[in-house]
């Protein structure tokens, strides 16, 4: 707190120089091996016998811009897909888990179909949930039926709120009971308590788990296409097969990492955070 | 007048009694200290009085009134009776100014600026008005505990339960607190304290009650139950203290 001036001694002055010298050293060495291990993939992978043949039929820039926009189009259903998905996905999830955490008799028939929804849900492949609700409740020919693409979505929310109901539900089992007997000895209802204290506590602990499932429903948003709707991956095919060549695949699977990086950076610097906070008390 | 006075209780975990018809009266602003050995039921016997445990048998009465009657709302009880808890029990993701605005603003229903406006009074009363906006880990353990206790009396509780809340401090951290709960005696809190601080019950109750076997066997000013007891399950208490060197 002093704010004396305050000269640092030569010993703090040296060890300031050294760790300075050091962090421009490993900077320099890391640079060094990145680009010796680069250069000999490159030319690991281009010497191949087969490489020219390999290049014409995955890496064909003129197909790959031809393919762009239809495969463009696809991604921005995917996006759409996933941005609905993940919102449906995690307060269905929250809501099951809170249902899990009731207590008391009367609650026994609402934790009893939550639980139940968590083991069918995670049991179920995902594929066939999708064939269920796109093939199957489409055929009762009810008044008024929702588009495929709104039946997909929410097979995906079903399968996935069910692995986010665990993962809120280890949340709120992990804040330790004195915090509840604080919350309730201050004259908070179950409720208040719930939302003021264990809520924002449990989602805090598992926001990295979440946000993980969050990448992975990414990659699942595809499988809609199973159903007619046409996805990145979907219109990626349907180029492949108009023009005898793989490059549309390569260009859908580099649009899709293009897709994840912000979300994965994000996860880690959530996860980063929560570790830090961990130690830190 | 009395503000507690609870008859008879009984509380029960498995085949162990742990609270064995017990009878406890506590009149307004008199400092209650309950002293007796690891295991004897006072944290048992305060979280009782909160009504955070369900009791099997007896009645308590908060300012005539029975709380345990059949129909009574447990929040709208809790919220007349302030409790701190050995391990301070602050909640980690609140602001230390949130943490006591909390019950104010979402029990009491109190405009935000209101309750900050005497939480920042009661932080500053008590030293530690430059922390309002620090987080529970930022702070010494003591501190954590002036802030737990302040956050308890932002509902301007009729009784305040306070158990073992030094035995989780260092030495040098406890004088804070227990100067802290001198202050509040002086100003005429009611409290009921669990301590195995023979000192501090000398020095701070009005009476001291010694539990043993889910009953208070023996209770009296501390003068007497502590420097010349009549039962001899105290005399033997205190003896072992004496020997750990406590008193
Ligand atoms: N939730 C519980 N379930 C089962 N047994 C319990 C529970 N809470 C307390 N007990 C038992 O009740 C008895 C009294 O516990 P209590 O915490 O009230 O003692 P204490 O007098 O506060 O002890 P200490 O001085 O160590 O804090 C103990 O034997 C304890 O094992
Ligand atoms: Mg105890």
């Amino acid at each position: 707190m002093s704010t004396t001036s305050y000269v640092p001694s030569p010993a703090q002055r040296a060890r300031e120089e050294y760790r300075r010298r050091q962090t421009v050293l490993s900077v320099l060495i890391a640079a060094a091996s990145t680009a010796a291990v680069g250069t000999l993939l490159a030319f690991a992978v281009t010497g191949a016998p087969g490489w020219d043949r390999v290049r014409a039929s995955f890496f064909d820039p003129q197909i790959a811009r031809d393919a762009l926009p239809a495969v463009l189009t696809g991604l921005w259903l995917n996006l759409r897909l996933l941005v609905c998905c993940a919102i449906g996905a995690l307060l269905l999830g929250l809501v099951i888990a809170i249902l899990r955490t009731l207590r008391g008799p009367v609650f026994f028939p609402i934790r009893a179909l939550a639980t139940s929804y968590t083991y069918a849900f995670r049991g179920l492949p995902l594929i066939i949930v999708l064939y269920l609700l796109t093939l199957g409740v489409p055929g009762l020919r009810l008044q008024g039926m929702p588009p495929v693409l709104v039946l997909g979505g929410l097979a995906l929310v079903l399968t996935y709120s069910g692995y986010l109901a665990e993962v809120f539900r280890a949340g709120i089992e992990s804040v330790h009971p004195s915090q509840l007997a604080a919350a309730r000895s201050l004259g908070l209802t179950y409720r208040q308590t719930m939302r003021h204290v264990v809520l924002p506590q449990a989602v805090r602990r598992v926001a990295p788990p979440l946000l993980n499932d969050v990448v992975a429903l990414q990659k699942d948003v595809g499988l809609v296409s199973l159903a007619g709707p046409i996805d990145a991956v979907r219109a990626a095919q349907i180029a492949t097969a108009q023009s005898f060549n793989y490059t549309p695949y390569i260009v859908a699977g580099v649009l899709f990492v293009l897709l994840a990086i912000p979300l994965i950076a994000v996860t880690d610097r959530v996860t980063l955070r929560a570790a830090r906070r961990q130690s830190g008390g | 007048m009395d503000v507690l006075r609870c008859r008879g209780l009984r509380k029960v975990f498995g085949d162990q009694v742990v609270l064995d018809g017990l009878d406890l009266t506590v009149a307004e602003h008199q400092v209650v200290a309950l002293i007796g050995s690891s295991g004897s039921g006072k944290s048992t016997l305060l979280r009782c009085v909160n009504l955070l445990e369900d009791l099997h048998d007896g009645t308590i009465e908060l300012d005539g009134e029975d709380i345990t009657a059949p129909g009574v709302d447990p929040d709208k009880v809790r919220r007349r009776i302030g409790m701190v808890f050995q391990s301070y029990n602050l909640f980690p993701h609140l602001s230390v100014l949130d943490n006591i605005t909390l019950a104010p603003r979402r029990v009491h229903r109190r405009a935000r600026a209101e309750a900050e406006a005497r939480a920042r009074e009661l932080l500053e009363r008590v030293g530690l008005g430059a922390k309002a906006d620090a987080y529970p880990d930022r702070l010494s353990g003591g501190q954590q505990q002036r802030v737990a206790i302040v956050r308890a009396l932002a509902n301007s509780p009729r009784l305040l339960l306070l158990d073992e809340v030094t035995s989780a401090l260092d030495p040098e951290l406890v004088g804070e607190v227990l100067t802290m709960i001198r202050d509040l005696k002086t100003e005429g809190m009611t409290m009921i304290l669990a301590t195995h601080e023979m000192g501090f019950a000398r020095d701070v109750a009005d009476q001291v009650c010694f539990l043993d076997a889910g009953r208070v066997i023996e209770s009296g000013p501390p003068s007497q139950v502590l420097a010349d007891p009549v039962h001899p399950r105290t005399r033997q208490f205190l003896a072992r203290i004496i020997e750990a060197r406590r008193l």
